[in-house]
Parts: C-alpha cells; structure tokens; sequence
C-alpha cells in the first residue's frame, strides 16, 4: 500500500488530497470537498499530462522567436524531453498561428504548434 | 485639430475588446493608440496557457487569446496608431500623443476610454537597504526577456513574491536549464492560483516558503547570494530563521498596479484602494464621456473578465456620443452608493444610476483576507436581499454580485448597497 499527497487545482479551496494506491491502482481517494477532486486524483496519480508552452527561434520573421506550444497534452514524464527538442528546433518565417513547427514532438505523437503569427521581413 | 469620435487608449486586450463593441454598436470613427510596435499588450508575453476559457470555452495561450481579439478589429477595419505614446488628456477630452511619423499631435476626442493597462509594483517591495547588484529583476521584465527576446538572465534563481506571474516564471524558468531555488512569500497565504502553484512549483519541485522574506543580498557587481528569513505575524523577520541561497537571479513578484499617471492628470477621480479611476455603472469616471476599463481600472487574474467589462465601456461610449447615455443629475438623488465593508475592499462600479444601469449589472469586488465557509451578503439599504454561502473567498480571486434594475427601480428611496462578508 502506498500513499500519494496531492492538491486539487478544480478550485480556489485547493483541497489537500490523500490518493491510497496498491501495484499502481488507486483504493481510495480522500480529503476532496466535491467529486471534482476524485477525478482529478484519479487521473494524477495514473496519466498525468499536461500542456507545454515555450518559444521556438524564427529565421528571416519580423521577431527572433515565435511562442509555440503542444497541441494537445503530453505525459508529465515527457516535459523535458519536449524542451529539448523545441530548443533545438529552427523555423522559417511566415508562420501562422496553429502552423505546426515540430511533427510529433520528442516521440509523444503530439505535434508542437505556433501560437502568434510571425510575417516574413526580406 | 482632427476630431474622432472614440479614441481608445491602448491596444491590449481591454482596448481591442472595447474597439470592437463599439464598432458593433455603430460607431464608424474609433481610434485606438498603442505605444508598442503591436497590438495585444501583456498578453504577448503570456505565452503559456490559461486564458479564454469563459469566452473561448477552450484554454489559450496569450498570444492566441490577443490574436482572436486583434482579427476581429482587423475585420470591422478598425483604424489604430502603433507606437504611439498618449502624453495628455484633458478635461474637454482633447489627446496629446506623439510617435515618429505625426510628430506630436492632437485629436478631439467625443469619448475617450482608458484601458492603459497596469505595471508591476516598483522594487520598493524589497524593503532592505544598501545598494542594488545586478541580476535582480521584476517577474514581468524576465517575463519579456525570456518570451520575447529569447535571453535568460540567470541559471541559479531565487523569487520573491507568489503572485501569478512569479509562479509562471518559476516553471518557465526551470523548463529554459535554470534551478529555480525557493519561492519566499511575505504573507501567510499565497496570491497566486492554486493551479498556479500545483504546476508551476510542485510539478517541479520547487519550494513555496509562506511567511518569508529577504533579508540580505549578496554581491557587488552581480548578485551572488541572498539570505530569506521567518516572519512573524508583526511581518517583521524572527532573528534565527534566516537561510542563505546562492543564486546569478532574484525576481521580485510582488504585485501590480493600474497606470494611471494620464488619468490623474486628466482630472479623473481615483480609488486610493484599487488605484484606479473611481466609476459609475456605465464604467464612466467623473468625467462625462471618460471611460475605463481591464487592468487600468482594478486589477484583473482573468483576461475574459478584461472583455467583457471593455466591451461594456465600449457600448457605453458609443451610446455617450449619440447622446441616449443619458446625463447624470447633478444632484446625488436617484445615484446609489455601494459601500464595501467587513472583508470587501472595494467595488466596481462605486455608484449606480438606476435610470442609466442595464437590466442586470455585474458588481465586481475583491476580499482582503482568506474566509472560509462564509456568506457573501448584499443589503439594499437596511435589507439584506442575497445571502450565499461560500466554502472559500480569497484575495487573489475577484468575485461578483448581480443587481437587477427591476429592484433598484422599486425601491426609489434608497441610496446605498452594501456589499459584505459575514460569518452567519
Ligand atoms: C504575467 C501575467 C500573467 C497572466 N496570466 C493570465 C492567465 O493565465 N489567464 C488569464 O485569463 N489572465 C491572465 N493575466 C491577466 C490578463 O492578461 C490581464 O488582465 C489583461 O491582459 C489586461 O488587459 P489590459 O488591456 O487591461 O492591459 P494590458 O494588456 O497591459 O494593455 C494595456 C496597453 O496599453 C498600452 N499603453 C499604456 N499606456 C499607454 C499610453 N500612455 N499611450 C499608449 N498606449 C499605452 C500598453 O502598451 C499596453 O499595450 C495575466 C497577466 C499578467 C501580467
Ligand atoms: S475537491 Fe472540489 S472543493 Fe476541493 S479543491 Fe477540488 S474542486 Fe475544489
């Protein structure tokens, strides 16, 4: 049996939740006010993702870097190998908002996109 | 001299949201006047996610959320100045801006909306003497250092202050190879979100310290090393507490403030507790015709709060110029005060006309201290009229009443509504 502490992010009352596990599968969830908190365990303990943000150098663009991020989440474990991979990335001016910059990001199969348009300069 | 109908100051997202309700009520001369090179103000340099969910029903990164806000003025061609720093505001609402091309110029202006926006709380924050070595930064200058210009400024990093922007930066930091040290706190609570604080510091391991502050830099040049230390309840540090943490960086995360150096000068009344204009249900100031809105006015967490209560300035100003706005009495009969007491520090608006207010208004307002399992209470004169009970209030989250017309209007005697926090 082991014990997981986390807090609930569902709301400014940021319940401390207490997540009881056995062999990776949860037992119980405890200290949450409303169901929301349950969920949020569950899903934290067992898949946690999220959204990664981060900015992307631009060669002949109007700016030296473009702001980007993954178009969808990611596996929490994956954040790094993610920002390695966009800090080594290189794109070309023009970009569009949603322009993908880097296919299937560090292996993830989740693609990095633009997030600002960034116009071409000669 | 040129004249326009409104001229809208600054082009962030309380400008442009403002531009385009305008537009849409009818108004054909609108100007906006931006001193960036671009349009969309804080918002991009917020690249991470989090904003529009109330608008857009999906989370999106700063510069998308300005993106969508900045085609739509694209679309209804609405006409804007880059560049182009407002200097004056007068009383009879003539602008004095200036930019490389114009020169300086002037424009009468039939309503005017402010929505400059607010900076950050100056380093007098860090209340400890001696001289400043380099390597101490706002968080929102880092901010720009590191989004726009693509630049770090350290690798070893200590944060003073929990506010939002400070946690954002912490996690930005630490995904750009810094080692973000501690985050020390003078309060005994946090101001920043909790999902803030979950994903930006507990997701990787950096320390949140409540009830800390700095007591002493190191370095002569350069920053080398500070010293944190307990506070008491007095918020004066407890001799025997201090620890010591090298470090290139110290951000200063310690809040911000409505600018409104143009509005003073303008003659517009301010709120010495929201630092911002003092305003009427219409979002107008003691200037008729004068209107404020999004960070120049309170400051806001949620940008979708900036839009909607812009585009409410913007509708107003437009029905000001066609003259259906309606004039305020000179008198205070038929005007409402709102009274903020016992835990709510303020309100916006401050007054409300019945006869000029729409069929319901949203009175925003914000707490000055953590209140658990409480009743946010509104009296209409002597009578308390909504009573809701609320698991948790918090400073860093701006909270909202509803007042209807049909209420005000049938009860003509009255002239306060209090607005408060109360235990039962
Ligand atoms: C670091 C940070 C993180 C945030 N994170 C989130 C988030 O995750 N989710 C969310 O919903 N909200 C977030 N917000 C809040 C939201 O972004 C702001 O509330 C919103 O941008 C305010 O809009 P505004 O138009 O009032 O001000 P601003 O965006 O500051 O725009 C004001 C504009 O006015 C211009 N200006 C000022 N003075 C003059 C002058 N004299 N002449 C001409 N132009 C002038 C400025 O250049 C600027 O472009 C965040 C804010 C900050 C600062
Ligand atoms: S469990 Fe419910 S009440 Fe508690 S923080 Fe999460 S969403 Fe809020």
């Amino acid at each position: 049996m082991e014990q997981r502490f986390l807090t609930c992010i569902g709301c400014p009352m940021g319940c401390q939740l207490t997540v009881e596990m056995d062999k990776g599968e949860v037992i119980s969830v405890s200290g949450n006010t409303c169901k929301r908190g349950d969920i949020y365990a569950r899903k934290e303990v067992t898949n946690p993702t999220r959204i990664v943000t981060s900015t992307i150098a631009v060669k002949g663009g109007d700016k030296a870097r473009v702001s980007c991020k993954t178009a969808s989440d990611i596996p929490k474990d994956k954040i790094f190998a993610v920002m390695k991979d966009i800090n080594h990335a290189v794109c070309e001016a023009p970009v569009k908002i949603g322009t993908v910059l880097i296919p299937d990001v560090a292996g993830t199969g989740v693609s990095v996109i633009a997030t600002r348009n960034i116009a071409k300069v000669s | 001299m040129k004249s326009i109908d409104i001229v809208i100051v600054g082009g962030g997202p309380a400008g442009l949201a403002a531009a385009v309700a305008a537009r849409k009520a009818g108004c054909d001369s609108i100007l906006i006047l931006e001193r960036d090179g671009e349009l969309g103000g804080i918002l991009n340099q917020c690249i991470h996610n989090g904003f529009g969910l109330h608008t857009f029903k999906e989370e999106l990164t700063g510069p998308e959320y300005a993106g969508r806000f900045i085609d739509q003025a694209m679309e209804l061609n609405i006409d804007y100045k880059l560049n182009t720093m407002v200097m004056d505001i007068s009383r009879d609402k003539v602008v004095t801006a200036m930019n490389r091309t114009d020169g300086m110029f002037q424009i009468q202006a039939k309503a005017v909306i402010l929505a400059m926006g607010c900076r950050e709380r100056p380093r007098g924050a860090l209340n400890i003497p001696g001289y400043r070595p380099a390597g101490i930064f706002s968080a929102g200058t880092a901010q720009r250092l590191v989004n726009i210009e693509g630049y770090m400024p350290g690798r070893e990093v200590v944060i003073l202050g929990s506010g939002d922007i400070g946690l954002i930066m912490a996690r930005r930091m630490t995904l750009e190879g810094a080692k973000v040290k501690v985050v020390a706190e003078l309060m005994p609570y946090s101001g920043g979100l909790k999902r803030n604080i979950v994903q930006c510091l507990d997701d990787y391991g950096i320390p949140l310290k409540l009830s800390h502050t700095v007591v002493d830099i190191e370095g002569k040049e350069h920053i080398t090393a500070v010293t944190i230390a307990e506070v008491g309840p007095d918020r004066k540090p407890i001799p025997g507490t201090e620890e010591r943490y090298t470090c290139d960086t110290l951000l200063l995360s310690c809040g911000l403030i409505p600018e409104n150096e143009l509005s003073q000068s303008a003659g517009v009344e301010m709120s010495r507790i929201t630092s911002g204009p003092v305003v009427n249900e219409s979002l107008e100031t003691n200037i008729p015709g004068v209107f404020a809105c999004g960070n120049v006015l309170h400051v806001h967490d949620l940008v979708d709060y900036v839009s909607e209560e812009a585009a409410r300035a913007g509708q107003n100003a437009v029905k000001y110029v066609k003259g259906e706005l309606g004039t305020v009495s000179d008198s205070t009969k038929g005007r409402i005060n709102l009274v903020a007491t016992d835990g709510v520090r303020y309100t916006v608006p401050s007054t409300i006309d019945p006869d000029r207010m729409e069929e319901n208004l949203t009175v925003r307002f914000r707490v000055g201290d953590v209140y658990k399992d409480s009743y946010v209470s509104v009296y209409f004169g002597d009578e308390r009229v909504q009573h809701r009970k609320r698991q948790i209030l918090a400073p860093g989250e701006m909270e909202q009443i509803i007042v209807k017309k049909q209420d005000l209007l049938a009860r003509p005697d009255m002239d306060t509504i209090t607005i408060k926090i109360e235990k039962d």
